[in-house]
């Protein structure tokens, strides 16, 4: 278990870090993410005292870091950098054993060490072993950063925007695998990333920080339901689609669409529509309420001049209410070629219509946000 | 007495630069257009470097009897390699891209060269002037043995005659030296650097 | 040619030999001292680079008939003179070449060697100066190429060496002496350039030389 106890650091003026608390289980998969500068990597290089706090504690399954041999410390804690940091001048194999030679380990449980590690992650030892960094691509590389990070078992790993350096499709594969190896492993990872999208698939915890302060501490699902802040909420961005909230109605529907009232004559409701712009028009009560449509092709075929157009109101037009469940309506104009439903209110007003451009708009407007 | 001996000494290094850059200059550019080349001459630069000073000296001498010409021959080779091999990696290190748009823009090779990788280039070819400079203030201290001045004599008199301050008052004007040339061409190299990276800067802003 | 090798052949071996000896002990003596010193200068914080790189560099410029001349008059004529002198001025390329080699590793080999525990000594042997070899190695050429230079002046203050021919030759004028010494000295230089050069081969690590050739 890792607990930040009101941790504080300055440098100079600055706060990086202002009583920063927090605490991560056994096992679990924690990313710290924030905005640069906002103290997610010093926080993280204070676990295995890379950088040291000003005040408050950082607690290691009870014990204070500051207490311990920090050479010691590190040789239990793994430890992987963006820029992979490989030594160039050892093998892969040699690489890999850094940590376990560091803690004596005989040289015949390094090379099984090596060995089962690489085997896990695809890269025979017979292979590879043998190779030196730069013979192999950065993915590569960065695989088996991670490998020398595990190669000693220690039950915490740190990692520093570990994949930032790689290509969108490698990084993917290399999440997979590091998600899988600490499933299997049952190690407890400490990760940072400024990537929303990788938090969001990798983590069992998110720590959101901001200026030096955590903002929000949550499992994935619970922050994307409710983000605590506006500056969450804008770094979940787009990812807040899919399963945000539930949709009715009237969030697809365009509201102010054209009326006209019972009462009025043929050739008014034509001219209406004609400098409207549209085809049909909605016929409502001296109340306001709703009584149904009226459309050109209707006046054109039936209508005669001076008349009223109510033998004319046509009641086909689908329907629904305020509150209902959008797909439904969604469905039925996707599906009936009609070109329109109306949404009714409560009291049998009109609130609006939803046609095929309303809903594109709404559409556009949640994954691209109000451009206004 | 001292004051000849300076100017002795300058006169020497300054001839040896100037031969060396007339020399050393084209086959720095050489070395850049023909890369089969490259390994021959670097290798023979490098050659006149490795032989140490008082043997170069001794050969030419053979040759062109004692006095300051033979200092002047030999400083002349011994400059060479910092020359030639800064020449040819400050033209190598002008941005590709900028050599490519001036191939572009239709300048001829000559014209290229002269007008744009030389220019950018001259920071990096004023450290090797400046590297061949100072070390030929060193170097110089052996022409006492070859018939020419300097202020080797300074030291090779006060070693014979056993008078230390001599020795120390030699080494002291050899290290003024040393450090004017290197600090003053320093700063030189440091006004050609902001020249040719307002270049590489206004050139980027034509090719957008 | 074969009346020269009589009479002088003798003496010019026992002179190669003797230049020989001066360059392999100075320069020895000379790298040992030199390495040490440019791992602890390299300890220090960064902003000591400023002053230390000038005036390493400032000495460097003195040449290394200055080191012979003092040492000669403090001391007096015997080898150890020549050896220190040229041990001095030996040390300096490879002290400056150690102390940029050093400080030249990457910071990020450094921070994963200290994150993976570490300690500096094992960081410095186990990353920073493999990492520095090749720097240092070109130090030790230099080093080397320069010595066989300044040791042909030890003649000068009658301690032997392949400068009694030259030296000799270029008072008297005779073309022959100079030759005779002067050829087996550049021979003697590049020959030792050369061999370094295949040391840096054997001793850059094989991930590093690949590098370079990248």
């Amino acid at each position: 278990m890792i607990q930040f106890d009101h941790v504080c650091k300055n440098y100079g003026k600055f706060h990086v870090l202002n009583d920063v608390t927090y605490t991560i289980q056994d096992g679990e998969f924690a990313v710290l993410i924030g905005p640069s500068g906002c103290g997610k990597t010093t926080s993280l290089k204070m676990i295995n005292r890379l950088i040291e706090p000003d005040s408050g504690r950082i607690l290691i399954d009870g014990k204070d870091v500051l207490q311990q041999n920090p050479v010691e410390l590190r040789r239990h804690i793994g430890y992987v950098i963006q820029q992979i940091g490989l030594f160039p001048n050892m093998t892969v194999a040699q690489n890999i054993s850094v940590v376990p030679k560091l803690l004596k380990y005989d040289r015949a449980k390094c090379d099984e060490t090596a060995r089962s590690l690489l085997e896990m992650v695809n890269l025979p030892y017979d292979q590879y072993g043998g190779k030196y960094p730069n013979e192999l691509s950065g993915g590569q590389q960065q695989r088996i950063g991670v490998l020398r990070a595990l190669a000693a078992s220690p039950p915490v790993v740190l990692m520093d925007e570990p994949f930032g350096a790689l290509d969108p499709m490698t990084r993917e594969t290399l999440q997979d695998e590091v998600k899988r190896l600490q499933r299997k492993l049952h190690k407890t990872i400490v990760f940072v990333t400024h990537d929303m999208g990788e938090a969001l698939k990798l983590a069992d915890t998110i720590i959101f920080m901001n200026g030096g302060q955590v903002e929000q501490i949550a499992p994935p699902e619970k922050m994307l339901e409710r983000p605590a802040t506006d500056l969450v909420r804008s770094f979940l961005g787009k990812h807040r689609v899919s399963d945000s909230g539930p949709l009715y109605v009237e969030n697809f529907m365009r509201t102010n669409p054209y009326t006209v009232s019972r009462d009025r004559g043929v050739l008014e409701c034509a001219e209406k529509m004609a400098r409207s712009g549209v085809d049909t028009l909605l016929v409502t009560d001296d109340d306001d309420r709703y009584l149904g449509t009226i459309s050109i092709r209707d006046i054109k075929l039936r209508g005669k001049g001076g008349q009223s157009i109510e033998p004319l109101i046509s009641t086909d037009v689908r329907t629904v209410c305020v509150g209902d469940d959008a797909q439904e309506s969604v469905n039925f104009l996707l599906t009936s070629g009609e070109s329109y439903v109306v949404v009714l209110g409560p009291d049998r007003t009109v609130a609006g219509i939803i046609t095929k451009n309303s809903m594109a708009k709404v559409v556009a407007n949640t994954l691209w946000g109000d451009e206004k | 007495m001292r004051f000849a001996l300076i100017w002795d000494h300058l006169f020497m290094v300054f001839w040896a630069v100037v031969f060396s850059l007339i020399i050393g200059l084209p086959l720095g550019v050489l070395t850049y257009f023909y890369p089969k080349a490259r390994k021959t001459i670097l290798w023979v630069v490098d050659l006149f470097q490795t032989i140490p000073s008082l043997a170069l000296l001794g050969i030419i001498m053979v040759f062109l009897g004692a006095g300051r010409q033979t200092v002047i021959t030999g400083l002349t080779l011994y400059s060479l390699l910092p020359i030639v091999r800064n020449t040819y990696l400050g033209l190598r290190e002008v941005e590709p891209a900028l050599k490519e748009a001036a191939r572009g823009m239709g300048m001829s090779r000559s014209y290229q060269l002269f007008h744009v990788e030389m220019p950018l280039a001259s920071p990096v070819i004023f450290t090797g002037i400046r590297i061949a400079a100072v070390n030929a203030v060193g170097t110089a201290v052996f022409a006492i043995f070859v018939g020419g001045g300097g202020l080797g004599s300074l030291l090779y008199n006060g070693i014979r005659i056993q008078n230390m301050s001599m020795i120390l008052k030699g080494t002291g004007v050899l290290m003024l030296m040393a450090i004017l040339f290197d600090f003053g061409m320093g700063r030189i190299e440091v006004l050609l650097n902001r020249r040719a990276a307002g270049k590489t800067r206004v050139s980027q802003g034509c090719a957008e | 040619m074969s009346a020269f090798f009589s009479t002088y052949g003798q003496m010019l071996i026992r002179s190669i030999l003797i230049h020989l000896k001066y360059v392999v002990i100075s320069v020895s003596v000379g790298f040992v001292l030199g390495l040490m010193l440019g791992i602890l200068l390299s300890r220090l914080p960064p902003k000591f680079s400023a002053v230390i790189l000038p005036v390493l560099s400032i000495f460097q410029t003195v040449p290394g008939i200055v080191f012979i001349g003092v040492l000669f008059l403090w001391i007096g004529m015997i080898p150890a003179t020549t050896i220190i002198a040229l041990s001095v001025y030996a040390m300096f390329p490879v002290l400056k070449n150690t102390y940029t080699g050093i400080c030249q590793v990457p910071a990020n080999y450094c921070e994963a060697a200290v994150g993976c525990g570490m300690t500096p000594t094992q960081v410095m042997v186990q990353v920073e100066l493999p990492l520095a070899m090749p720097t240092i190695i070109g130090g030790l050429r230099l080093s080397t190429v320069y010595t066989i230079s300044w040791a042909v002046l030890s003649s000068m203050i009658g301690l032997g060496g392949l400068g009694d021919f030259i030296y000799q030759g270029v008072s008297s004028n005779n073309n022959t002496l100079i030759v005779a010494g002067a050829i087996p000295a550049a021979v003697m230089a590049v020959t030792a350039g050369a061999l370094i050069d295949q040391l840096q081969k054997r001793v850059v690590p094989r991930g590093l030389r690949k590098e370079a050739a990248k």
